[in-house]
């Protein structure tokens, strides 16, 4: 019974997913397109709690639809109709073989996943309950992987910095 | 297993890598190029955390993470280029942003 619903939970997550992806590519009003990601990314969220990824779910909440969707909105907000995204204009030629490079790249992940499936795919790991915590990641956090989370702040610093000096006005701008 | 397995959330991840590279390659405006980036960036996580549960280590989860701060990252500097971009009266259009074309 817990089976069943655990599909159907994946069917629903997967399907806004999806759905809520291909909003955010097709949209012209950019507010909206960011409101789609923001369900896009919360069905992420369900599809790691589905993955035993806790703490990663939580933080995909936190940073990702919170902090970075917070940042885009305003940006979109002070932007107000120059924002506005039509799809008119390009040429042609560059617009079909987008299309078939994309469809190039669907074509070749159902391939590859058609040919290993029922092999090794369909046997999972058995994990323990506290696979995913927030004690287990960040013990490996500062373990393992220390220097990795110590790049990773360094990098948010740079990118903070970055921010602020493109984000300054000069005196010769017009603002 | 109760529940689908590894294949299915690998094949929703390609789906939603294609649709990002749509996106990426189709839309001029650099807002939604932004927007279909982090799609991209999602489906990779997706990924990673598939095939972290599938071998049972969560260093998969970690490199998430790693990306989730780096997207961060992304958008801080992505979204100043677009507002110093505004601020100097620049079209909001990847297309007419050549100056730098070779």
């Amino acid at each position: 019974m817990g089976n069943v619903l655990v599909w159907i939970v994946w069917f629903a997550a997967a399907g806004g997913c999806l759905a809520s992806g291909v909003a955010v590519v097709s949209l012209t009003n950019p507010f909206v397109a960011a409101l789609a990601l923001i369900g896009n990314l919360a069905s992420l969220a369900v599809l790691y709690l589905l993955l035993a990824a806790e703490f990663l779910a939580a933080a995909q909440v936190l940073v990702y639809a919170g902090a970075v969707m917070v940042m885009f909105l305003f940006v979109i907000a002070y932007l107000g109709g120059r924002a506005d995204a039509p799809w008119a204009g390009g040429p042609p030629l560059l617009r079909s073989a987008a299309v078939i490079a994309a469809a190039a790249l669907l074509t070749e992940v159902v391939v590859v996943l058609g040919l290993a499936w029922g092999d090794d795919l369909s046997e999972p790991a058995k994990v323990s309950s506290s696979f995913g915590s927030p004690a287990a990641i960040g013990e490996l956090f500062l373990t393992d992987h220390l220097l990795a989370f110590e790049i990773t702040s360094i990098v948010l610093l740079v990118a903070a910095v970055g921010g602020v000096v493109l984000g300054t006005a000069h005196p010769e701008e017009r603002t | 297993m109760d529940g689908p397995g590894i294949g299915w959330y690998l094949i929703v991840a390609g789906i939603l890598f294609a649709t990002g590279a749509m996106g990426v390659m189709m839309r001029r405006s650099p807002l939604i190029v932004l927007l279909s980036l982090e799609i991209m960036l999602n489906a990779g996580n997706l990924t990673l955390v598939a095939f972290s549960r599938q071998v049972g280590g969560l260093d998969g989860q970690i490199f998430a993470l790693a990306v989730m701060a780096v997207a961060a990252g992304e958008v801080a500097v992505g979204l100043g280029l677009i507002v110093a971009m505004a601020r100097r009266g620049l079209a909001l259009d990847v297309d007419r942003a050549s100056a730098l074309k070779g």
